[in-house]
């Protein structure tokens, strides 16, 4: 099997392989284990996931001359970014709320109210706020990608690029790939502003905390350390969820069932890997 | 069931003969398939076909549903490859060409979608000016004009502001026919374009392909299990059968009969080599079992 000829029209490499040969839209499936193999759980497994590093080389390769879509990666920055900030805002805001509810209560138990502001600020900037963006833009923007490409493929769209002479890794996948891994740190900074808001609103308005004290502390306590560690996750969190679902809504079955199969793997596959990475990115700066 | 044996033109690669509109120029073979195989999954999808698509003619391939018909598209368009044999687009044997010769190739064809395959978030304007702006460096003013007058061409100019969900089965069939032929292609592909069709839809369509290969000088493939319609167009046809081409020729001459498989694709009949019915047991006996169980 071979792969996409846009995908090798840099390299200019000679499409020699002939048994079973798949080009164009069909080219994704060389990237997949071929259904009547069957590998067990761990082999499906280990062939899945080098299916995705390969996908993920030929998207980054894809980025460079995608930027001459500027148009394209602006209109899905807003797709994913823009249109998820609601949900953002919202979780945001009742996640600082909860966390200002609980903070008050538990510092209360040490006399230590003051460190409310420190508190919700760490808690947010380093784990809250890129975890649980990363979850809900998986939700949100991950699986509108996902059954977007999908649906594409389903209704011959991608093949139809391709038979345009156009690579539609370069004119479908790349802009949204950019859009959503630019959208995702934009978005987990939002939902850390909104977070902080909601604990203020909490732990000052309610609980009477005082203002000074609350912002003061944070100043003081909370270095760049901190918050790299969240940029950097947001970062990751970015890309690996954006790219499974660009890579799973690509590969989908041409069916309805297919695409919707596609989407919930999209959701399952990227909140699993977004906590496990935060573990080792977590432990990378400790 | 046995193999209808393909008639001689088919079988020794010659593809039908050319009749008195034919000339010298028209003789050149655009596509030229000889003895191909190809299989998926262990399925043979094609073994031993042969065929050829003629230089401005319309080429008729027939067969009944599941025959690789779309398939042949496939490999005609080098989106997958022969497992063996030869293929030749142009001259070229498609399964030597590389990534940058293959959409080089592309963009000598156009492709008619059954379903059309109009990009949803694309309005019909900018579906059609696509191939334009991306592969041809012209001025917005030049490219608004090749547009219009290629949505004139099928009658559809009124409708470029329209989102392709606004549009019927037969319009969307249209812009896209206008979309294939906005770069001038050489060779247009047609991948059963008469599916799910009214008959003025069909009608309309039906004339647009007898124009466009008349007026533009066009080789045209059109790939459809609707003889009625092909025969009334097209120059050549081939009708294909369990990976094979078993019959070619005008359609006049297909229409004629010949081996059992042409007479019953021809006339539609249930009965014949095509089997009505998928491989099972007998009913009888399927029945009887069931009732021994119950």
């Amino acid at each position: 099997m071979t792969d996409s000829p846009g995908a090798n029209a840099e390299a200019g490499g000679a499409h020699q392989v002939r048994a079973a040969a798949v080009r164009g839209p069909g080219g994704p499936d060389a990237a997949r284990p071929r259904k009547s193999a069957r590998p067990g759980i761990l082999l499906g497994g280990v062939a899945r996931a080098g299916a995705i590093a390969l996908f993920a080389l030929r998207l980054v390769a894809a980025c460079g001359p995608a930027f001459a879509r500027p148009t394209l990666i602006v209109q899905q920055i807003y797709n994913a970014g823009a249109r998820s900030l609601v949900i953002i805002m919202l979780s945001g805001l009742f996640t600082g709320m909860v966390l200002g509810l609980q903070g008050a209560y538990l510092l209360a138990r040490f006399g230590s109210e003051n460190l409310l502001g420190v508190a919700a600020a760490l808690s947010l900037l380093r784990e809250l706020g890129p975890v649980l963006t990363s979850l809900l833009f998986a939700g949100r923007a991950g699986t509108a990608l996902t059954s977007e490409i999908g649906l594409m493929r389903a209704t011959d769209q991608l093949t139809a690029i391709e038979m345009m002479a156009v690579d539609p890794m370069r004119y479908v996948a790349a802009p949204r790939f950019l859009g959503g891994f630019i959208a995702m740190p934009l978005l987990a900074a939002i939902f850390n502003v909104i977070g902080l808001f909601g604990a203020q609103l909490i732990g000052v308005w309610e609980r009477g905390i005082d203002p000074a004290a609350f912002w003061s502390q944070m100043q003081s306590s909370v270095v760049l350390r901190d918050a790299s560690e969240g940029i950097i996750k947001s970062l990751v969190f970015g890309f690996v969820v954006t790219l499974i679902a660009v890579y799973e809504g690509y590969h989908s079955e041409p069916t309805a069932e297919g695409v919707g199969l596609a989407t919930t793997r999209t959701v399952v596959t990227a909140s699993w890997l977004t906590l496990l990475l935060d573990y080792m990115v977590t432990a990378a700066f400790m | 069931m046995a193999r209808p044996e393909p008639p001689p033109a088919a079988a020794n690669g010659a593809g039908p003969a050319t009749t008195s509109r034919g000339s010298a120029a028209e003789s050149e073979a655009v596509v030229d398939a000889h003895d191909v195989h190809y299989s998926i999954g262990g399925r043979a999808i094609f073994s031993g076909l042969t065929l050829q698509a003629r230089r401005g003619r319309i080429t008729a391939v027939m067969g009944p549903s599941g025959t690789g018909k779309t398939t042949l598209l496939r490999l005609i368009t080098a989106q997958a490859l022969p497992d063996s044999g030869r293929l030749l687009v142009w001259g070229r044997d498609v399964s030597e060409l590389r990534s940058r010769e293959v959409f080089a190739m592309r963009r000598r064809m156009g492709m008619l979608f059954q379903n059309g395959a109009l990009l949803t978030d694309l309005d019909v304007f900018e579906n059609v000016a696509f191939p334009l702006r991306e592969h041809a460096r012209l001025t917005e003013p030049l490219i608004r004009d090749i547009v219009l007058t290629k949505l004139n061409a099928v009658g559809l100019r009124g409708a470029a502001h329209l989102m392709p969900a606004e549009l019927s089965g037969g319009m969307a069939r249209r812009v896209a026919l206008a979309r294939a032929i906005v770069m001038d292609p050489e060779l247009l592909i047609y991948d059963e374009p008469f599916v799910g069709l009214d008959p003025i839809a069909l009608g309309v369509i039906l004339r647009l392909i007898q124009k466009m290969n008349e007026a533009l000088g066009l080789t045209s493939i059109v790939v459809s299990h609707d003889v009625k319609e092909l025969a009334t167009i097209a120059h050549d046809s081939y009708l294909i059968s369990e990976g094979r081409v078993v019959a070619a020729g005008t359609p006049q001459e297909l229409s004629g009969g010949g081996s059992p498989i042409v007479k019953q694709f021809m006339s539609g009949s249930p009965d014949g080599p095509v089997p009505f019915h998928y491989p099972a047991p007998d009913i009888a006996a399927q029945l009887l079992e069931g009732a021994g169980e119950s």
